[in-house]
C-alpha cells in the first residue's frame, strides 16, 4: 500500500523510555506471554531441523521431540538424508540440481529489472512529460493487480513460442511481474533526494544519461537493495510461475521439487525435511543479514499484487 | 551443469549488458534529435522498457484474460456469459467462494491483532529482548509457502492409531487418551482450513508487527503526555491517542493482507491440493487452468477476483493521489 510508515529512529525509542511503557518496563506477564509465543513461532522450524537430521527409522517410530530428551541415542542421528536428497535418489527429485536451478532463475530475475526500473524512475522522478502522472498511477494500481490475471494468455504464448520449461520464460514472467513494485519504490525513492544537487549538475552541463549513472544510482543504493532482497525472496519462494513455466523436468527449481516431494508416501518420505531445510536456508540467510533493508523497503510502503 | 550454468551467468551478462547498451544506443539516438524534439522523446527513452515489460506481462494479458473469460475452453469460440453462468451455479464453485471468504474474514483481522499484541508488549522489553523477539517472529517472512508447509508438518503429522504420532498435535491428543485425528480431513466447523490459516498467519504477523510497531514509535510522546496529564490509564490511552494515530497504518496491513489471502494459493495446493472442502479461488484457477485446461472458466475466475480487488485498487489510487498532494 501507499500509505508511508515513519521509520523508527535510536532517538524515538530512546524518548519512550520515561512512564510506564518504555523498554525494560515490562512486567513478569508480558515477558512470559512474548516468550510462549517466540516458542511457538519457532517449535515447528525445530521440529524440521530435528527430523532432517533423523533416520528413516528415528523418523517414523518415535517424534521428533523425544530426539531433545536424549540426543545422545546416536543411532537416530545421520546426514544420509542431506547426502541422498542432493544428489539421485528414490524419489526421483533430485534437489541438489533444483538447487542450484533456483539460484539460475533467481539472480538474472532480481538483478535485470532493477536496472530497466531505476531508468524509468529516472524519467518519473527528473523529466517532465506529458502522460506521466497518468502512466504512474497506473503502475500504482497495478501494485495490487494480482499476477494471475495474466497468466492463462501468457501459458498459450509460450507453448505457441515454445518457451514453456526455459529459463528465459521464468526471467521474463519475473521481470514484467516485478516491474510496477521496482518502479514504484525506486521513483518514491528518488523524489526524496534533494531537487538542488540535480539542478547543479544540470547547470554544470551534465546530460541526463551521466546524471543518472555518476548521481542518481549511487545516491539511490538503499533503495536499490531494498527491491533486491524483496525480488530475491519473491522469486525463490515462488512456487505457481515456476510450476506453470518451468515444471517439474530437469529445469526444476527448489520450491517445485520440494513439493513434488510432499507427495511421497514410500521411498523418499524421510528425505521431506532435509528438502524443506535445503529449500528455507538461502532465503533465511538472506534475510537475516539484510533485515534492515527488508524493514526500510517495508515501510517505505512496498506491497506485491 | 556446467552449461546451465554458463547459460544463467550469459543471461545475467547478457541481460545486463544488453539492456545498458540498448539504453545508451537509445539515448545517443535522442540526443542527436534536434532541441525540443531531445527532451520529447528522452523519457521515453528512459521508461520505455519499463513501460514495454509491464504492458507485454500485465496489461495485455489482462485483457487477452477478459476476452478468453467470454470464450469456450480452447478459446476458438465465444459462449458469451455462460462461463460465469456455469462456475455461479456450481456448488463446489460456491463452496470455494465460502471458503476464500472464511480467509478473508480471519486472516488480516488475526494478523493485524496479532502483530499489534507483539509490536506493544515487545517493545516494553529491555531492547536486546526485543530484538531478539521480534526477530523470530519476523523470521517465517522469509520463507516461502511450500517451506512453511513442509515445517508444519511436524506439528500436523498424522499416523493411524496404534502407531507412533510423528506430529506434535496428535502426540498430545495421545497424551489426553484421545485417537489420534488426520487434521486435514476435518471438516467440521472447517477446522482444516483453519489450521491451513494458522500457517498463512504464522508467516504474516511478523510482517504486521514490523509496519505497526514502527508506526507506534512514531507517535508524538506530547500527545501520549497530554493524555495522562488528563488522568487517562495505559489502557485508555492506547485506544483512545495511539490507535488512531496508528490507524492509516493498520488499514495499510490489513489491506496488504487481504490482497494475499484473496488470491492464497500454494498453502492449500502444497497441503489438501483443495480436498476435504478447503478448494480456494487461487487453487481452483490454476486446477482449470493447468489441469482440466479450460481457459475459459479459468478466466472468469480470473476476472472474478479481478472485480473483488477493484475497490481496493481504487483505495491504493486515491491514497496514492492524497499522499501525492502532500508532498
Amino acid at each position: 500500500m501507499t500509505t508511508a510508515v515513519p521509520p523508527s529512529t535510536d532517538a524515538q525509542v530512546i524518548r519512550q523510555s520515561k512512564a510506564g511503557s518504555g523498554p525494560g518496563s515490562a512486567t513478569w506477564p508480558v515477558r512470559i506471554f512474548v516468550t510462549f509465543l517466540c516458542l511457538i513461532w519457532l517449535i515447528p522450524v525445530l521440529g524440521l531441523l530435528i527430523s532432517s537430521f533423523r533416520t528413516r527409522d528415528a523418523q517414523f517410530n518415535s517424534g521428533w521431540w523425544t530426539a531433545i530428551a536424549n540426543p545422545l541415542e546416536f543411532t537416530q542421528w545421520t546426514v544420509n538424508n542431506y547426502a541422498q536428497v542432493l544428489t539421485t535418489n528414490d524419489s526421483g527429485i533430485n534437489m541438489g540440481q533444483a538447487f542450484i536451478n533456483s539460484f539460475i532463475v533467481t539472480v538474472p530475475a532480481t538483478v535485470i529489472p532493477i536496472l530497466i526500473a531505476a531508468f524509468a524512475a529516472y524519467a518519473f522522478t527528473f523529466m517532465e512529460w506529458k502522460g506521466r502522472d497518468l502512466v504512474f498511477v497506473i503502475i500504482v494500481g497495478l501494485l495490487v493487480v494480482p499476477n494471475q490475471v495474466a497468466l492463462v494468455p501468457l501459458l498459450k504464448l509460450y507453448s505457441s513460442l515454445g518457451l514453456n520449461g526455459t529459463f528465459l520464460a521464468v526471467w521474463l514472467a519475473h521481470i514484467g511481474f516485478g516491474m510496477p513494485l521496482a518502479v514504484y519504490i525506486l521513483r518514491n525513492y528518488m523524489s526524496s533526494l534533494p531537487k538542488a544537487v540535480i539542478e547543479s549538475a544540470k547547470i554544470d552541463g551534465a546530460s541526463h544519461f551521466t546524471t543518472f549513472w555518476r548521481l542518481i544510482i549511487p545516491m539511490s543504493t538503499p533503495a536499490l537493495a531494498s527491491f533486491a532482497i524483496f525480488q530475491f525472496l519473491w522469486v525463490w519462494n515462488d512456487l505457481l510461475i515456476a510450476l506453470l513455466f518451468l515444471g517439474r523436468g530437469e529445469n526444476t527449481i527448489a520450491t517445485v521439487a520440494l513439493q513434488g516431494l510432499q507427495g511421497q508416501t514410500g521411498q523418499g518420505r524421510e528425505l521431506i525435511p532435509s528438502a524443506g531445510f535445503i529449500t528455507i536456508i538461502v532465503p533465511l540467510m538472506v534475510f537475516l543479514s539484510l533485515q534492515r533493508y527488508f524493514i526500510r523497503g517495508m515501510t517505505s510502503g512496498a506491497v506485491k499484487g | 551443469m556446467t552449461i546451465k550454468i554458463l547459460n544463467a551467468l550469459l543471461a545475467i551478462i547478457g541481460g545486463i549488458g544488453g539492456a545498458m547498451i540498448l539504453f545508451w544506443l537509445l539515448n545517443k539516438l535522442a540526443e542527436s534529435l534536434k532541441g525540443r524534439w531531445e527532451d520529447r522523446v528522452k523519457p521515453w527513452v528512459f521508461a520505455g522498457p519499463a513501460i514495454l515489460a509491464i504492458g507485454v506481462y500485465l496489461i495485455y494479458p489482462a485483457i487477452v484474460t477478459l476476452q478468453y473469460s467470454f470464450a469456450n475452453e480452447d478459446a476458438t469460440k465465444y459462449v458469451g456469459f455462460n462461463n460465469y453462468k456455469d462456475l455461479l451455479t456450481d456448488a463446489t464453485f460456491l463452496s470455494v467462494l465460502f471458503n476464500n471468504l472464511l480467509w478473508i474474514i480471519i486472516v488480516p483481522a488475526l494478523t493485524v491483532a496479532l502483530g499489534l499484541g507483539v509490536a506493544v508488549l515487545a517493545d516494553r522489553l529491555r531492547p536486546k529482548g526485543e530484538k531478539l523477539s521480534k526477530t523470530v517472529i519476523f523470521l517465517p517472512m522469509a520463507i516461502s509457502m511450500v517451506g512453511a508447509a513442509t515445517i508444519w508438518r511436524s506439528i500436523y503429522e498424522y499416523q493411524p492409531k496404534g502407531s507412533p504420532q510423528t506430529g506434535l498435535l496428535n502426540a498430545i491428543m495421545g497424551v489426553f487418551g484421545k485417537d489420534p485425528v488426520y487434521w486435514y480431513q476435518i471438516e467440521t466447523w472447517h477446522l482444516n482450513s483453519l489450521l491451513l490459516m494458522v500457517i498463512l498467519i504464522w508467516t504474516q504477523v511478523g510482517y504486521s508487527m514490523v509496519l505497526l510497531s514502527s508506526a507506534i514509535k512514531g507517535v508524538p510522546e506530547d500527545t501520549i503526555e497530554a493524555g495522562r496529564i488528563d488522568g487517562a490509564g495505559e489502557r485508555r490511552i492506547f485506544f483512545s491517542i495511539v490507535v488512531p494515530q496508528i490507524w492509516p497504518t493498520v488499514v495499510t496491513v490489513f489491506i496488504t493482507v487481504l490482497i494475499g489471502v484473496m488470491k492464497v494459493f500454494d498453502v492449500v495446493y502444497v497441503t489438501t491440493n483443495g480436498a476435504f472442502n478447503t478448494d480456494v479461488v487461487g487453487r481452483r484457477f490454476f486446477y482449470e487452468m493447468f489441469t482440466n485446461q479450460n481457459s475459459g472458466y479459468a478466466a472468469a475466475i480470473v476476472v472474478l477476483l479481478m472485480i473483488a480487488i477493484t475497490p481496493v485498487l481504487v483505495y491504493q489510487v486515491r491514497q496514492f493521489r492524497a499522499e501525492e498532494a502532500n508532498r
